[in-house]
């Protein structure tokens, strides 16, 4: 696999919604103000699996996977999503969920190696942030 | 109710105000009924749904014990999207956002205890929603019953889920069918039951304005009077069935505007175009429900002052029938507590502060008036585009936004520049990004559904196909792909028979697929 200088290309996002929940405005939303803050954003949209998702997320050589979630199942799918990056061996690319998430799910889901969590309100600056956050830490991480 | 009202102070108030046309007079604008509220309240119609049928039948129990005066089914995202409990696609959601429905068995243990001739239940259901309406009244006749006294509300609105609320379970043609299937099957024998609910809720939670959710609910509407009247139905016969679900959000006045524009519209166009002559042809009416996208995760006791606002906008919009918000939705669904503080809030309005005393009590007013004609006229603008799409056809120029992608790419751009705003402090939240308080307090006491549920679903599916009749399901799901692939046949006795036997909604579901074939959309960020 071509290996990018993850250091100065854009950050490239995976956008997906995993399951059959069909809120999908958040997600919309967050794909543009990430493509504003100048980043590549592959968006999957709809009814996607941990499948789809860990193929394209290999295929596009993301830095980043970022998961909307409304259906209240975070807590089943998170760690699906974290696992099967791993199982793919793409375990050093971190995911990010947003959607309607309590905070007393933050610890649990941080402990399944979820990387952030973006709950209802956050703002622009916010996201743009935590995904940056993200994969800056997983730069560093692995010496880049 | 009681003939004279007086204010706290007691002066005496009329039932209606200002010069006509009045409440309950073409084109009702002003509401469809002469007396409004004072001759009977909105239908107190709390939406609940949460775990297994027995968990969201405790709450229903509770919800009309405390004053509720109908029901509202919420079902789980493996129900709303024709899946089994079982199927791979649903682990993780079972339960979870509403209630598990797999078979006929779900469906009884959903109302038990509860006399179906006496409520009156709306179902929130749209792609399998054929399906769940078999369930209700096999149901309902298996106790003794009959369908022709069943009154409710199938929410069969499948063309909003292409723009929207995206649980679609068939390319758009073939799933509209199904609605004129619905709509044949109540005319002739469900007399008191609305075949469809247009609905704009999903619409506007998508991110539309209120003008948007306006014309293209109003649009569908109009798409399946021409579908129903495509298989040969007079509109009189179907037309007074038909209602509305609009939401309702914080701008007090625009709201307004937009339900007295909706009856408006709706009463000429019912006239003028589709030659209804039925005064209940004419008639638009909707429930409400408060915008749960407004709803905010910080200081979330503010949404009780928003709902409250909203809800009043609703009805001073005259609305049928309400629902509220719990003030703990931006985060789970709604707890028990929370939930009876929102059934409290319409009361607190129903019951105490007189506007329910006098119908349409803003009309006359320059701006909501202005504002009525505004909405209506932006609409207008929306129709005559669809029209010109569609070749002189509504139903046509809404398939031809739905297949391009237009109403999605409209309905995106509107979300994201509210979002601009928010973010650039030009509109504020509050809460949110003005009069913060550092630590936002978040609710703890939520409604939470785990694994336990998803797996006791499982077990209770699993016991239902061991005892069932095996070849019976097979015959009865064979009939329903016959009729299926004929295009004048109406599929409502196969589904019946079908569900009767316990077959699974997914099952049934997976039998339509093979003849409809299933829709993938092209997304539109």
């Amino acid at each position: 696999m071509e290996v990018r200088n993850k250091g100065a290309a854009p950050i490239r996002v995976v956008l997906a919604k995993l399951g059959l929940d069909g809120h999908d405005r958040g997600l919309k939303v967050v794909a543009r103000i990430l493509r504003d803050a100048g980043m590549e954003v592959v968006y999957l949209g709809l009814r996607q699996t941990t499948g789809t998702i860990v193929d394209a997320v290999e295929q596009e050589d993301a830095d980043v996977v970022g998961i909307s979630m409304h259906n209240a199942g975070h807590l089943t799918l998170a760690p699906l999503i974290v696992a099967a990056l791993a199982d793919a061996g793409l375990g050093d690319v971190p995911v990010v969920i947003g959607g309607v998430v309590p905070d007393e799910d933050l610890d649990e889901l941080a402990a399944a190696g979820v990387g952030a969590v973006l709950g209802p309100g956050a703002s622009a600056v916010e996201v743009v942030a935590s995904v940056r956050g993200v994969v800056d830490a997983g730069v560093r991480a692995s010496g880049n | 109710m009681h003939p004279d009202r007086r204010t706290l102070s007691g002066i005496p108030v009329d039932p209606v105000y200002g010069a006509g046309p009045l409440p309950g007079e073409y084109p009702y604008t002003r509401g469809i009924h002469a007396g409004m509220y004072r001759d009977r309240h909105w239908t107190m119609r709390m939406f609940a749904g949460f775990g297994t049928a027995e968990d969201t039948n405790g709450r229903f129990k509770e919800l009309l014990r405390s004053g509720g005066t109908g029901l509202s089914t919420a079902f789980d995202m493996p129900t709303l999207m024709g899946r089994d409990s079982d199927h791979p696609l649903a682990i993780g959601e079972v339960g979870r956002a509403g209630v598990a429905v797999d078979t006929v068995e779900d469906m009884a243990d959903l109302f038990a205890d509860i006399d179906l001739a006496a409520v009156t239940t709306s179902m929130t259901i749209n792609g399998p929603a054929p399906i769940l309406l078999a369930m209700y009244v096999a149901v309902a006749e298996e106790g003794g019953v009959e369908r022709g006294r069943l009154a409710g509300t199938l929410q069969n609105d499948i063309l909003k889920e292409y723009q929207a609320q995206k649980e679609y379970l068939f390319p758009p043609r073939p799933s509209v069918r199904l609605v004129t299937d619905v709509i044949r099957f109540t005319a002739a024998e469900m007399p008191r039951w609305n075949p469809v609910s247009v609905s704009g809720y999903h619409i506007r939670e998508a991110g539309s304005t209120a003008a948007q959710e306006l014309a293209f609910t109003l649009a569908n509407g109009f798409a399946y009077v021409e579908a129903a009247a495509a298989v040969g139905l007079d509109v009189d016969d179907f037309a007074p069935r038909l209602s509305f679900f609009f939401n309702s959000h914080s701008d007090l006045f625009e709201e307004i505007g937009k339900f007295r524009a909706a009856r408006r519209i709706w009463a000429r166009w019912m006239r003028e175009r589709y030659g209804a002559r039925d005064e209940r042809s004419l008639k638009l009416r909707f429930h409400t429900q408060t915008a749960g996208v407004s709803l905010t995760a910080q200081q979330p006791e503010v949404n009780i002052a928003r709902v409250a606002l909203q809800a009043l906008a609703g009805v001073l919009g005259g609305t049928q029938s309400l629902h509220t918000d719990s003030y703990d939705e931006a985060l789970a669904l709604p707890s028990q507590e929370a939930a009876r503080i929102a059934l409290r809030t319409q009361q607190v309005i129903a019951h105490e502060t007189g506007v329910a005393d006098v119908a349409d009590p803003l009309g006359g007013s320059a701006y909501v008036e202005w504002m009525t004609d505004e909405l209506e006229r932006r609409a207008e603008e929306v129709f005559d585009r669809l029209d010109d799409e569609g070749g002189g056809s509504i139903l046509e120029g809404v398939y031809a936004g739905i297949e391009s992608g237009w109403f999605m790419g409209e309905i995106a751009e509107s979300a994201y520049r509210f979002e601009r705003e928010v973010n650039a402090g030009d509109r504020v939240v509050v809460g949110v990004n003005a009069f913060t308080e550092g630590d936002e307090g978040r609710s703890s006491r939520l409604l939470r559904i785990g694994q336990d549920t998803e797996d006791l679903q499982r077990k209770r599916l699993a016991e239902v196909r061991l005892e069932r009749d095996g070849s019976a399901v097979r015959t009865a799901l064979a009939r329903v792909a016959d009729e299926a692939g004929r295009p004048g046949a109406n599929l409502m006795p196969a589904l019946l028979d079908a569900v009767r036997t316990r077959a699974t909604v997914g099952e049934v579901v997976e039998v339509l697929e093979d003849v409809f074939g299933t829709y993938v959309e092209t997304a539109v960020v």
